[in-house]
């Protein structure tokens, strides 16, 4: 690898684990498992890694079925991945606002 | 470059930047969800470019392999019970590490003698991160699931041959690393990582999984992240440092939330020793009946719901969030308190409480809740041991001593809602339940909470 490419790598790397610990503390632990499922679903992106391996020129059909199993795990974790984190955030509600505004109504009207 | 790789280049940047973003919005329920359709849209960008801008010739496999595993992926969101999301979570570790070393053995079959001493030091880290990773949490999946038996498998001599494991696997991606040439070599470290993972997962009890699932979590994206350095593609390193360092995050937090090391987690044996470790307290265990407690609750001005695994195993968040709801039309207070690491997984039990329709406002964290027990009129433990054993922090002994609780013992009553006299998963003795203020109501805690709904609605 030529070493700007690899400084550039380390750059990126380094950046990225700072964002990320920066980011991710911020997660209060209500929502720790939706983000557990999330970030796995996120790293689903070796999912473009394995599509190269899949069906792109200059491999060999070892690769390409290689590549065939790994293009369905990474799907299983990115579908899968957002779908059910969807789903979790989906319940996660407030208190019903109706009773709180109606009192709030009243201490105004007296 | 050609016009395609330069898209291709822009789609990976804007994937990046929208992970980033869905993850900076995770920080709050309320925009959390939105997050999530920005990462959608990242990654869909990015698939796309990748289309786009590689030469492919051959579209069969990775319509396939689309196909496949978007009809698995789809089915699985759509089934999977709340209560078994621990498992699935597994699953998912297990399946994203094995792309990341399945790519890894594609890079070495096709370009092994093209890359240089840097890349090939990171595909050794992709392919042993990768392989150990998949069957660790194959195995903790298995043990979550109850396939096989949740409690520590261990031998003597256990960490000599996981040292010797190690050492041969480590010794392999050396000699591979400077004779990239030696395939038998490169095959042998895969398959000493992939004997690596299942050691080091079966000397694990359940009770730690929270601890080993963030950091099943963390080498799953580490491995993302090292085949991002293989490939010299920078959104897999975003990607997948964003997710390695989210394990790791949380793998600290879950091991301050039990006062233990993550060297302690994994190598200790957690569970062995305690047959001999715990004393016995004496005293006697009071039981108490159904229409008692259910006046007791039906009375107090504020209660305190604490839920512990034995929840989720009984499929109780439905009927404790009925109870709660009929006491708060009484005019009591209703709070739940949860442990960090109550359940299987960070975060476990405030899944199963938001699917019962719990409002998030109405959970509570270890240090908010606390000082609040010694107001507390009654405080309901389901199906929680250890998170609310006062030896953590009496008992200097104790082989939880230190590890921060949740102080139920402070309340003016606590009902511990519990299936048998047995001592429950740790195997510890909880002096807890032979206070004066608890008082015991033993079966099923679903229908335990379901009478007590019906009998505090006759109160």
């Amino acid at each position: 690898m030529n070493p700007a490419v690899l400084i550039a790598s380390v750059y990126v790397f380094a950046l990225a684990a700072f964002l990320g610990y920066q980011v991710i503390s911020r997660v209060p632990p209500l929502l720790h498992t939706p983000l557990m499922s999330a970030t796995n679903a996120i790293s689903g992106i070796s999912l473009i890694g394995s599509l190269v391996l899949a069906g792109a020129k200059g491999y060999p059909q070892a690769a390409h079925i290689l590549g065939f199993v790994a293009v369905t795990t990474a799907t299983v974790n990115v579908v899968g991945g957002f779908g059910i984190t969807d789903r979790m955030l989906k319940m996660f509600r407030k208190k019903p606002e109706t009773k709180a505004t109606a009192t709030d109504g009243k201490v105004v009207a007296k | 470059m050609s016009l395609t790789t330069y898209f291709m280049e822009a789609t990976y940047l804007i994937a990046s930047i929208l992970f980033i973003l869905s993850l900076k919005m995770m920080s709050h329920p309320d925009t959390a969800r939105r997050g999530m359709f920005l990462a959608e849209g990242g990654m869909f960008a990015a698939i796309v470019g990748t289309l786009v801008g590689t030469e492919i010739i051959s579209w069969t496999w990775i319509i396939a392999g689309l196909a496949l595993g978007s009809i698995i992926g789809a089915w699985m969101a759509i089934t999977v019970p709340m209560t078994a999301m621990p498992q699935r979570t597994a699953l998912s570790h297990a399946f994203g590490a094995l792309a990341a070393a399945l790519v890894g053995v594609g890079e070495f079959l096709v370009h092994i003698n093209d890359l240089g001493g840097i890349k090939r030091g990171a595909l050794g880290f992709e392919i042993m991160l990768g392989a150990l990773t998949t069957t660790g949490s194959l195995i903790a999946a298995a043990k979550l699931q109850g396939i096989i038996q949740g409690k520590p498998v261990q031998f003597r001599g256990q960490n000599i041959v996981n040292a010797a494991i190690f050492l041969s696997m480590t010794g392999c991606f050396i000699y591979s690393w400077i004779h990239p040439e030696a395939a038998a070599v490169f095959y042998t470290m895969l398959g000493l990582a992939f004997v690596f993972g299942v050691m080091l997962v079966i000397p694990i009890g359940s009770a730690d999984m929270p601890v080993v699932m963030s950091l099943l979590n963390s080498y799953a994206g580490l491995a993302a992240a090292a085949t991002g350095f293989v490939l010299g593609n920078n959104v897999l390193i975003i990607a997948g440092t964003l997710d390695g360092f989210s394990g790791f995050i949380l793998s600290v937090l879950m091991c301050k939330a039990m006062n233990r090391s993550i060297t302690n987690v994994l190598f200790g044996g957690f569970g062995a020793a305690i047959a001999e470790a715990s004393t016995d307290t004496g005293g006697v265990m009071r039981e108490i009946s159904l229409d008692d407690a259910a006046m007791q609750l039906a009375f107090a001005n504020r209660v305190i719901f604490v839920p512990g695994y034995g929840l989720a195993t009984a499929q109780a968040q439905h009927a404790v969030r009925e109870l709660g709801e009929l006491l708060e039309e009484r005019g009591v207070t209703v709070k739940y308190a949860i442990h960090p690491v109550a359940g299987r997984m960070p975060g476990h039990m405030n899944v199963l409480l938001a699917e019962a329709n719990v409002p998030y406002s109405s959970l509570y964290e270890m240090e908010q809740i606390n000082p609040e027990f010694s107001s507390t009129d009654v405080a309901v433990v389901i199906g929680a041991n250890d998170v609310v054993n006062p030896d953590a922090r009496d008992n200097p002994k104790s082989l939880i001593a230190g590890m921060p609780i949740l102080e139920v013992d402070r309340a003016k009553s606590v009902i511990v809602l519990k299936r048998g006299q047995g001592r429950g998963f740790s195997g510890l003795e909880n002096p807890l339940f032979y206070k004066s203020c608890t008082s015991m109501l033993y079966g099923d805690a679903k229908s335990s909470l379901s009478h007590l709904a019906q009998a505090v609605q006759h109160v």
